[in-house]
């Protein structure tokens, strides 16, 4: 019987690859991110920042080159080496925690410069590696075990909706918001990683992909349960789309 | 025709797959693997179209899907 591949997993994800619990998007992000580099057959030209947090655990998924970077540095190492190697794909694969929380500072400055990077940012709403206190991007009445039972806003102030903060700069070239709870999602998001990567590669300038996650563990529910506060609270508050794109892609 | 391997040491039994799946082919197992997860299987494989979309919210990777180039009439045939 003669067989044919209808889908197989990414090359460019390692065969040991695990650490995420049960169900958590990271894993989506990972693979979508691995099928785009095999498509770009990039694996051996792309060199990934990883960061502290759940998402550090990816430095043992992708077979590229790597480096981990300090709490929130990420984009700051990235752009060290796109500035020695402009010839490598580059990327950040940054938490909430990380990227708009201790890394605010770099996040902001390096999207301010348009460096030449892709910052992919895993919005869960939560500090998964630690145990669930509450990130920048909590939702105004979400447990954490900073926030309390409920985030309040006269306390902590708002959400930060990353997107459309960086909206508001002059140099990037491309800013886009997708989710990864339903196939129709994961799909568009995968195109939106793929165009991200092709414009730093055509040395287009700075690319920001975020991509609405979970952390059951944390929000203290099932995964599948968790699909369902993405869908009916995250997605509301952060609405999905591309905020900015070159013109020739529009 | 289509094959859906689940790799049983990385499935982690989320259940998206299950619920996902429009024409009701995969289902919780009762097997656990090494670390613990009664790992999901493709119970009713003859009703599998081969969309793919299993695979598509499979976190782990875990899920590939072959399809066969065998003929209906070869497979009467058996
Ligand atoms: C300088 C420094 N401060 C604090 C920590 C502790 N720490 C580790 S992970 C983390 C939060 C990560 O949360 P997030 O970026 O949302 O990532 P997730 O775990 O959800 O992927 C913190 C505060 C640290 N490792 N280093
Ligand atoms: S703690 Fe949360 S973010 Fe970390 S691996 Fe588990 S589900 Fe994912
Ligand atoms: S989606 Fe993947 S990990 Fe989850 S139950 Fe199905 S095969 Fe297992």
């Amino acid at each position: 019987m003669e067989l044919e591949y209808v889908y197989k997993r990414p090359s460019a994800i390692s065969s040991e690859a695990d650490g995420y619990c049960p169900g958590c998007l990271h894993s989506t992000a990972n693979r979508i991110i691995a099928e785009v580099l095999d498509e770009m057959d990039a694996v051996g030209r792309t060199i990934a920042v990883f960061p502290v947090g759940c998402a550090v655990l990816s430095a043992g998924y992708f077979l590229t080159d790597m480096t981990i970077a300090a709490h929130g540095r990420a984009p700051a190492v990235a752009c060290a080496i796109k500035r020695c190697r402009p010839d490598r794909l580059v990327f950040t694969y940054q938490g909430d925690g990380d990227l708009a929380a201790i890394g605010m500072c770099e996040t902001i400055h390096t999207a301010n410069r348009g460096e030449n990077i892709t910052v992919i940012f895993i919005n869960n709403s939560i500090f998964g590696m630690t145990g669930g206190q509450m990130a920048p991007t909590t939702l105004i009445g979400q447990a954490s075990t900073t926030g309390g039972p409920s985030r309040n806003p006269d306390e902590v102030g708002y959400p930060f909706k990353m997107c459309e903060l960086i909206n508001q700069l002059e140099a990037p070239k491309y800013i886009a918001r997708f989710a990864l709870d339903s196939v129709p999602h994961i799909r568009e998001a995968k195109k939106g990683i793929k165009r991200a990567f092709s414009i730093q590669m055509n040395g287009g300038g700075y690319s920001f992909v975020e991509l609405i996650s979970n952390c059951s563990t944390n929000w203290k529910t099932t995964p599948l349960k968790s699909l369902k506060f993405m869908r009916e609270k995250m997605i509301p508050y952060y609405p999905l789309g591309e905020f900015r794109k070159p013109e020739e892609e529009e | 025709m289509f094959l859906i391997n689940i790799d049983f040491q990385k499935c982690k039994a989320c259940g998206y797959c299950i619920q996902v799946c429009p024409n009701k082919v995969l289902a919780a197992g009762s097997e656990l693997n090494e670390k613990g997860y009664a790992v999901t299987i493709p119970e009713r494989l003859d009703k599998c179209v081969g969309c793919s979309m299993c695979a598509t919210v499979c976190p782990e990777a875990a899920i590939e899907i072959l399809k066969s180039k065998t003929t209906p009439q070869e497979r009467n045939a058996r």
